[in-house]
């Protein structure tokens, strides 16, 4: 029973770890349904950012945290500008592809720079944030994020909703022509929900580096962790992607738990081709609907 | 002699479908093959040899993914893993069963079109960028399997394979393999062109251009998208079993998501749905590999450079992806474009069109 709870937990604090990364993707494909290959990389560029403003300028937590937000949203915008914009309107595999080709652009960039060395962040975190409760102990990492997570949760949950440019947003990623031609700016729109994404990706990435520390092969292969976890819970469904990490999260515990280490592994992705094959748009995802 | 007529006059549909539309493409085309096996074996090195022998591994493989995505666009991100499937095969039916060279490897190649056709399955369902990811999840299984099933792979420690011989001769060092490889490169690559304009072909073609309107026309999808997943993985698993016994061993290592994505790089620089230019950009791929790691070579070697030279190797990567970058975003068709281009500013030369 000790056991099991200890995987519990265990399998919650993942599959937070996994939810969080999701988020910036799930952005991203919301805003302009483009799948982005090269998450992971972006997380890691905000991971580096912040590293470099908290670290190595030593400055002020909350002024390096703004900043950060402030050059990712920069970064966001001239990936947009630079390489998606020529695509508008192209097939689907060159998105893909360019997002591939940024991914090894970003990845060969970080490792020159910085190294594939593991960093971590100076320590910042108030201790009162660790929560004692019973026999489980929270860290303050965890509820920080957790904190900023709803937040965030919450301000893109009401952007999407209601404010006027959430709503172009949807309607660009829904049908582009029909957007155009209601009179959206799609190209504007564009760019600002890359900027958009990018700084959510760079929250992300910096929380994933606060719990784990920051390693540019660790921070890809997280990348392509999200597609189970972002297929679970359905593509365009930010719900969805805490969900579905969650359970991804479990599922990885309990099977290294129980079964065997090395199938922790793939289990997400044996998972994976299943729910495809049964429920192709996932649990919370929108049902395409084609008409001919 | 046929020559180009100044205008399109064809009037049969086989007239659109010929290869050769003039008999000077046919001369050049065995003026070709002439220097492939008479002419370059003899003048080049053996390491040069080595590379050019990848070179024509690599492109069986990328021939067979473009029928996949240039020609059924069905995107793919296993052909990695596949070409796996086609080396373990290969390596476990010469070293365990004793099977000969050239049915071990044709074996590979069946063996891997029904996992391809296992793992192309979810296409029934699924469309795009759904299929994509279910392909990525295939990846990763197939590279788990390589690692863990212990009992089959041998896991981490590989297998090695015994010599290759053909019809009693000895297949060993470069330029006896040479010949091996682009003998089955130049069979592939006839195939390959022939079953585009079936009516296979022509159904891979309607499924990629409107796959509703393919289905209205009583083009039955799932069967011709298994179909293509069964040819394209046959085409890699031929390549996996011919590299085995190349390279003379195999472990997991190197079929990877990142083998996929050079796949994929490979028809994208060469151009989507076009056959010469998959060969155009495995060449290109390969040359840029082997050029880069040259480049790191030389600068490891000189000694007050080695730092430098240990910075610039994650560069590889990055030139890898600008390369990518680059042809996406300035000659989306591809390598196969530019030859196109090449080749008819010589047809009208002086005129401009």
């Amino acid at each position: 029973m000790e056991f099991f709870l200890q995987l519990l937990i265990q399998g919650v604090s993942v599959g937070f770890i996994y939810a969080i990364a999701a988020l910036g993707f799930v952005m991203i494909f919301k805003s302009s349904s483009v799948l982005n290959l090269a998450h992971g990389e972006i997380m890691g560029i905000g991971a580096f950012i912040f590293l470099v403003f908290s670290l190595r300028l030593q400055l002020p937590i909350p002024i390096a945290f703004l900043l950060t937000l402030l050059g990712s949203f920069a970064l966001g915008f001239i990936i947009e500008r630079l390489f998606l914009r020529p695509l508008i309107g192209e097939a689907l595999i060159f998105v893909i592809m360019l997002t591939v080709g940024l991914a090894a652009i970003f990845k060969g960039l970080m490792l020159f720079i910085f190294g594939g060395n593991l960093f971590s962040y100076p320590d910042f975190l108030p201790e009162y944030l660790s929560i004692q409760w019973g026999a489980i102990n929270i860290s303050p990492v965890y509820t920080a994020s957790l904190m900023i997570g709803l937040v965030f949760l919450a301000i893109f949950g009401l952007f999407f909703k209601y404010s006027s440019q959430g709503i172009y947003m949807r309607s660009v990623a829904d049908n582009q022509p029909a957007a155009l031609s209601l009179g959206v700016h799609v190209r504007r729109v564009f760019a600002l929900s890359w900027a958009i994404a990018a700084l959510v990706c760079a929250i992300s990435g910096i929380i994933l580096g606060i719990m784990n520390g920051i390693n540019v092969h660790e921070l890809s292969h997280m990348g392509l962790k999200v597609f189970p976890v972002v297929i679970l819970g359905g593509l365009e469904s930010i719900g969805g992607a805490i969900i579905g990490g969650l359970i991804i999260g479990l599922l990885e515990t309990f099977t290294g738990g129980y079964i065997s280490t090395a199938l922790r592994e793939v289990i997400p992705y044996i998972v994976l081709i299943l729910i495809l094959l049964v429920k192709p748009y996932g649990l919370f995802g929108l049902v395409e609907i084609e008409r001919v | 002699m046929r020559f180009h007529p100044c205008g399109n006059y064809k009037e049969k549909y086989e007239e659109e479908l010929t290869i050769f539309t003039t008999d000077f493409g046919r001369l050049w085309c065995w003026i070709g093959i002439f220097i492939l096996f008479l002419v370059i074996p003899f003048i080049s090195s053996n390491y040069l040899l080595y590379v050019i022998n990848n070179i024509g591994i690599a492109a069986i493989a990328a021939i067979g993914l473009n029928l996949l995505i240039g020609y059924t666009g069905q995107i793919s991100l296993g052909h990695g893993a596949f070409f796996g499937v086609g080396a373990y095969a290969a390596a476990i039916l010469a070293s365990d069963l004793g099977f000969p060279f050239w049915l071990s490897v044709i074996c590979a190649g069946v063996i891997t079109s029904l996992v391809g056709m296992v793992f192309g399955i979810p296409s029934a369902r699924l469309k795009h960028l759904y299929l994509l990811i279910a392909t990525l999840a295939g990846q990763f299984i197939l590279q788990y399997l390589f690692v863990h099933w212990e009992s089959l792979t041998r896991g981490a420690n590989g297998i090695f394979l015994p010599r290759a011989t053909l019809f009693g001769l000895d297949v060993k060092g470069d330029r006896s393999f040479y010949y091996v490889v682009f003998l089955c490169f130049v069979v592939m690559t006839w195939m390959a062109v022939n079953i585009v304009r079936t009516r296979y072909g022509r159904a891979f073609i309607a499924i990629r251009d409107n796959d509703r309107a393919a289905e209205g026309m009583g083009i039955p999808l799932f069967r011709y998208k298994l179909l293509s997943f069964a040819v394209s993985s046959f085409y890699a698993g031929f390549a996996g079993g011919l590299s085995a016994y190349y390279i003379g061993s195999i472990t997991p290592e190197p079929f990877t998501l990142g083998l996929s994505i050079e796949f994929i790089a490979m028809i994208i620089i060469g151009g989507l749905g076009n056959i010469p230019g998959s060969v155009f950009g495995t060449v290109f791929i390969m040359v840029l590999n082997e050029l880069l790691s040259h480049a790191t070579e030389f600068f490891m070697n000189m000694s007050t450079l080695t730092g430098v030279a240990l910075t610039i190797a994650p560069l590889r990567e990055f030139v890898f992806g600008l390369a990518i970058v680059l042809f996406i975003i300035f000659e989306p068709r591809g390598l196969a474009e530019v030859w196109r281009i090449i080749k008819s500013s010589f047809k009208l030369w002086p005129f401009s069109y």
